[in-house]
């Protein structure tokens, strides 16, 4: 049943446990993504604005194939193209840039307002606009620069991996409008088999010696997971990074930092109160300003 | 001989009352007070979650977020306010040194220990400088929390250290507040009505202030 995935894992900004988490099979989704196969032809970015309602915003020319400089609020697919040139000549990388939906998500561990964002059983991070407070920390927990913010309703978006279609049983947008079948969609050990076969296939029928799968351990791994011509230069592929975490800040900032600071306020609180009790209100003399 | 009460300063006096804070001052403090608590509890539903129930205060947590800012704007000015008013009676002065050393007896209430002060005592004055300051590290990272993305074509990286920074300076004004609190309502009898009406008694003001009521007493 889809509707199990869309179960809540994990909930930001969330006073205790989940209610109702852990009673389901473990059924995760993942977006598969094969670089070596993309053309390129952004179908999967007009499928996106298509099935979210977004009219195609303005942009910047840039002497490049890339629709635009970035992903934006109401632009959540754009494939990041760069020319790279080694002895072998000039390669036209190409890589759909999307939220990775990790499974240790740092804007989910970023947010502080209840609910906001939301980690379904299945491995979707999703974005709950009419909890968001827009205070952008987010922004600042995602190692791929993925939330947007839209300054006018002070609200942040991001890629749904269209948990809508997912839990109605469908694939998301773009998968079902590319034409080259380098977009594949299903469960994460499924798509992982799939990878690591095209990465092999790659590597002995090709020139690309070095290919092979991006499913970063820094983040707990990714539920979209791309196939490279060379795993070791993920930075190549429009600024993918090599070893993407949850900033030291953020971490330490949420967890030691917040249990410090709580311990102190009620350290405090606690600390007058007792003072008071063992040396009560000062007093003051009737006499005094007749004292020298 | 009169019973009738005087005004002076904007301050409501009966005989045996002096004028510790004047009509400007006390409206400076509580503009301080307001703005600062409002911020405070609007900013602990962001510091925590268990304490997300303390937006109600701003009209909910979208609208707290978006009144944070412009409350602590004004928080800003009312310290700038404040240090327009006492900034000269807040300096350092000989006898807050002696007071400092002889800190203990002032905390476990043997005042006959405590050296006289001025208008101020150290322990005001620190408290003072202390909000001062945090006010200004709260304004400058406050700002860059504001609008991250129109700073240099989108600042998100400094936020990475901005959202600490503008914590940890709550923090500490909170160690000071909780102080200031207790000691205005609980430890000093009498400082608390100082503050709201402005007038104070000639033996409170001798036995807290000694330096401050000869002085006031020979003018």
């Amino acid at each position: 049943m889809p509707n199990e995935n869309m179960q809540i894992k994990a909930i930001s900004g969330h006073p205790g446990p989940v209610a109702g988490g852990n009673v389901s099979r473990d059924y995760d989704v993942c977006k598969l993504i094969d670089t070596t196969t993309c053309i390129g032809c952004k179908a999967c970015e007009v499928a996106c604005l298509e099935w979210n309602g977004y009219e195609f915003r303005e942009t910047t020319f840039d002497n490049t194939y890339q629709t635009m400089p970035d992903t934006a609020w109401n632009y959540w697919n754009l494939i990041k193209f760069n020319e790279h040139e080694d002895e072998n000549g000039m390669h036209l990388l190409m890589r759909k840039d999307q939220c990775m939906h990790c499974a240790e998500p740092g804007c989910l561990e970023a947010c502080p307002a209840d609910g906001a964002i939301v980690q379904y059983a299945n491995g979707i991070v999703d974005f709950n606009q009419e909890h968001c407070i827009g205070c952008q920390y987010c922004v600042t927990g995602c190692p791929f620069n993925i939330p947007k913010f839209n300054p006018t309703t002070k609200k942040v978006f991001k890629c749904t991996l269209c948990s809508d279609r997912v839990g109605a049983g469908l694939e998301p947008a773009c998968i079902k409008s590319c034409p080259t079948g380098c977009l594949h969609f299903g469960t994460k050990e499924d798509m992982k088999e799939m990878a690591e076969k095209r990465a092999r296939q790659v590597q002995t029928t090709t020139a690309y010696k070095n290919a092979g799968v991006y499913d970063p351990d820094g983040v707990g791994g990714t539920h979209v997971i791309y196939v490279l011509h060379d795993k070791d230069h993920p930075e190549r592929y429009g600024g993918l990074p090599k070893d993407p975490r949850v900033p030291i800040m953020v971490r330490l900032w949420k967890h030691p930092l917040k249990w410090l600071g709580n311990i102190g306020m009620l350290a405090g609180i606690a600390g007058v109160l007792i003072h008071y009790v063992r040396f009560g209100p000062k007093t003051v003399d009737k006499k005094e300003q007749t004292k020298p | 001989m009169s019973t009738q009460s005087v005004v002076r300063e904007g301050t409501v006096v009966s005989p045996g009352e002096v004028v510790r804070y004047n009509y400007e001052e006390r409206l400076c403090h509580w503009a301080n007070g307001l703005t600062y608590v409002f911020c405070l509890l609007t900013g602990l539903a962001f510091y925590s979650p268990y304490l997300y129930w303390l937006s109600v205060v701003g009209g909910g947590p979208a609208t707290s977020r978006f009144l944070h800012p412009w409350v602590g704007v004004l928080f800003f000015l009312a310290v700038l306010w404040m240090h327009k008013l006492w900034r000269r009676e807040m300096a350092h002065a000989p006898e807050d040194d002696d007071w400092k050393q002889k800190m203990k007896f002032y905390v476990t209430n043997q005042d006959h220990l405590v050296p006289p002060q001025g208008r101020f005592n150290a322990g005001q004055k620190l408290f003072y400088w202390l909000m001062y300051y945090c006010a200004w590290v709260f304004m400058i990272s406050g700002l860059i929390m504001w609008f991250p993305e129109k700073i240099a074509g989108g600042a998100h990286w400094l936020l990475l250290i901005m959202i600490p920074v503008h914590a940890v300076t709550a923090l500490i004004s909170i160690a000071g507040f909780i102080i200031h609190i207790y000691m205005g309502v609980l430890l000093v009898p009498g400082g608390l009505k100082g503050v709201l009406y402005g007038r104070v008694s000639e033996e409170w003001a001798a036995h807290h202030h000694r330096l401050w009521y000869q002085k006031i007493k020979k003018q």
